[in-house]
């Protein structure tokens, strides 16, 4: 076990130190949305005495020099006003579980709960930084201290004078929130405490051409009212509606048609033959359970 | 151990009352999203994972789940796959996540999931939990914008039939058993954490399309449909292989009645000869002949599951044809426009 936590380290080394070393690039953080689910869920689980949770975050260094955060585990830690005691058999434990699932995310840093960096997070961060180099705090604000859920991350660099080192310095990085995995799922079924039935393939349909048609509307809106005035004309958006209503392909009505209704056809086909099958089937059924011999 | 044995005495103590049939699997959204990118990324490997979480009543809660390394046939590394398993709960346990195992999760492709390897996985599960689920996810749905998530068990009556071993024409057709009482899906509720439901509020973008409505948008379904038409075909090949293995055996059976009815009548007018001649009847039945040894018939189970497989098809089938019928009306009213 840890043969293999070695082994990853040493594979993280190399891209992450020359970027810090260098500086240049500046790294940017990508969280899946699973990382969020997982630290909630571990706050909400956490025992009775503890203030905040903190845990480990794997993923991938992506070769822009985005840190891609995919995956989370909690570590059980004590914190007392001068020392953090941290579950360091734990971590390695449940690293090595992981690994095994997937050899190829490695830890990229930790987070912890609560609304910013605070003495304990340097000492914490410290006992990271002799796992990866360079690693990432993130933290999550599950106490909503400013009214909104903040998510930050930090990188820390060290502030010496000459071998003397003073203090660390955490930097605030860059965090990519887009979550097109969420998206796939739907923030729907993800936003609300409940809900009683998963959408089938045809409600979703519905719910995306109805999307489609209030942006349709919006654009006739929108263009409306610049030919009578109402709005300042803007070149950019002008142009954006011209892209669009260009990606349609220019085709003859003629042989849109055709090629509409041959889809269709096709369509109609499948329906017909999966329906046969089926018929075939309770046929099939029928005939066979009523064979009887003798 | 205390796992082990704390389910036991769940176990035990669920046996003294009737347990109410369960209705429905209420997953969080973090067991959701743990499924779905375990599936993903391994995708098209088919990959499984435990379910952990409550049983309350007729709602089975899922609140966390675990994957399993991608299983190879090697017994050492089943041996570390149960060592895994048992480490993976402890450490889950550490933390204050429910770790009663209630059933497992896989990975499908196209929804090919009715096999002879899942029953046996279920009743495996079935054996030392009372209550368990299968929840199965396919990944190549997700990229036309479904969310196929499906949670099934097998019925009460199939379970029973399966432990009795035998699936012969007489026994279905006593029970009533047709091939649909195989599996039962039940329905799916999503619940999320108040906090969850809150950071998600917040970072829901703004913008009116999501990925999800592109994903649905996009008209190339035509390779997913002919993935579905081949692995029809294919099941209707095999399908009517088992037809065939009946056919043989209802023709073997009545050759045999055919012979057996020869024998008895050739039989009998010998003991009538033996009769008149004053003599002992010879008796009527003769195990040591060949002709009586019964022909065993094959298992019908086999033929149901494919059936199971080319309905879930023709669902499929059907299910995005109806999508394409919308999409080509709407790119038709767009065109025109």
């Amino acid at each position: 076990m840890a043969a293999a936590s070695d082994h990853t380290v040493l594979q993280f080394v190399a891209p992450s130190s020359t970027a810090s070393a260098t500086n240049t690039t500046v790294l940017t953080a990508r969280i899946h949305p699973l990382v969020i689910f997982n630290v909630c869920d571990c706050f909400v689980r956490r025992p009775d005495s503890a203030e905040r949770v903190i845990g480990t975050l794997l993923g991938s260094i992506l070769p822009d020099g985005t840190v891609d955060i995919r995956n989370s585990y909690a570590v059980p830690h004590n914190e007392s006003s001068d020392q953090v005691a941290v579950d360091i058999d734990y971590h390695h434990n449940m690293l090595a579980s992981h690994l095994k699932v997937n050899p190829k995310e490695i830890i990229v840093g930790w987070y912890s709960t609560g609304a910013g960096v605070n003495g304990g997070s340097a000492l914490i961060h410290d006992f990271y930084a002799r796992e990866v180099t360079n690693p990432i705090h993130l933290t999550v604000d599950t106490g909503f201290t400013n009214g909104e859920g903040t998510i930050k991350a930090f990188v820390s660099s060290n502030l010496s004078l000459g071998d003397r080192q003073l203090a660390a310095q955490f930097q605030e990085i860059p965090v990519d929130l887009r979550m097109v995995d969420a998206e796939r799922v739907g923030f729907d079924v993800l936003k609300a405490t409940a809900v009683d039935k998963l959408p089938n393939d045809l409600e979703g349909m519905e719910l995306t051409m109805e999307r489609l048609l209030t942006l349709i509307n919006d654009v006739y809106k929108y263009v409306d009212s610049v030919v009578e005035g109402q709005t300042d004309p803007d070149n950019n958006i002008g142009r954006v509606i011209a892209d669009a209503v260009a990606s349609l392909p220019k085709l003859p009505p003629q042989v849109f048609d055709n090629l509409v209704n041959d889809s269709l056809q096709d369509q109609l086909l499948l329906l017909y033959l999966s329906s046969i099958t089926r018929t075939q089937l309770s046929l099939a059924e029928k005939l066979n359970t009523a064979a009887q011999m003798l | 151990m205390a796992t082990t044995a704390r389910s036991f005495l769940q176990a035990i103590s669920k046996d003294e009352v009737v347990a109410p049939p369960l209705r429905v699997v209420q997953i969080e959204g973090l067991a959701v999203l743990k499924i779905i990118k375990h599936c993903k990324e391994f995708a098209p490997t088919l990959v499984t994972g435990q379910l952990l979480g409550l049983d309350v009543g007729s709602v089975l809660e899922v609140t966390n789940c675990f994957p399993f390394p991608v299983r190879d046939d090697d017994e050492e590394i089943e041996a570390d796959g149960a060592n895994y398993q048992l480490e993976m709960m402890r450490c889950l346990r550490e933390v204050n996540v429910d770790n009663n195992t209630v059933g497992w999760y896989q990975s499908t492709v196209l929804g090919s999931y009715q096999t002879l390897e899942l029953i046996e996985t279920f009743m495996n599960y079935q054996e030392n939990i009372k209550r368990c689920v299968c929840i199965i996810y396919d990944p190549s749905k997700a990229d036309l914008g479904v969310l196929a998530l499906k949670a099934l068990k097998l019925s009460d009556s199939f379970m029973e039939l399966y432990r009795g071993g035998n699936f012969t024409g007489e026994k279905l057709r006593e029970k009533n058993f047709s091939w649909m009482d195989i599996f039962e899906e039940i329905p799916i509720k999503v619940s999320n954490s108040a906090l969850v439901s809150a950071f998600m509020t917040e970072l829901e973008t703004d913008t009116p399309v999501s990925q999800g409505d592109y994903d649905r948008l996009h008209s190339s379904t035509i390779p997913f449909l002919e993935n579905n038409m081949e692995f029809l075909i294919k099941c209707m090949d095999d399908l009517s292989m088992e037809q065939q293995k009946f056919q043989y055996y209802y023709r073997n059976l009545s050759r045999q009645q055919a012979q057996q009815q020869a024998w008895l009548q050739k039989r009998r007018t010998e003991n009538m000869a033996r009769k008149s001649a004053g003599e002992e009847p010879l008796p009527e039945e003769d195990p040591s002949n060949p002709i009586f040894k019964p022909i065993p018939e094959p298992s019908r189970l086999e033929s149901f599951l494919i059936t199971n497989q080319v309905s879930n098809f023709c669902g499929q089938i059907n299910g995005v044809a109806g999508q394409n019928f919308s999409r080509l009306y709407l790119t038709k009213a767009l065109h025109e426009n």
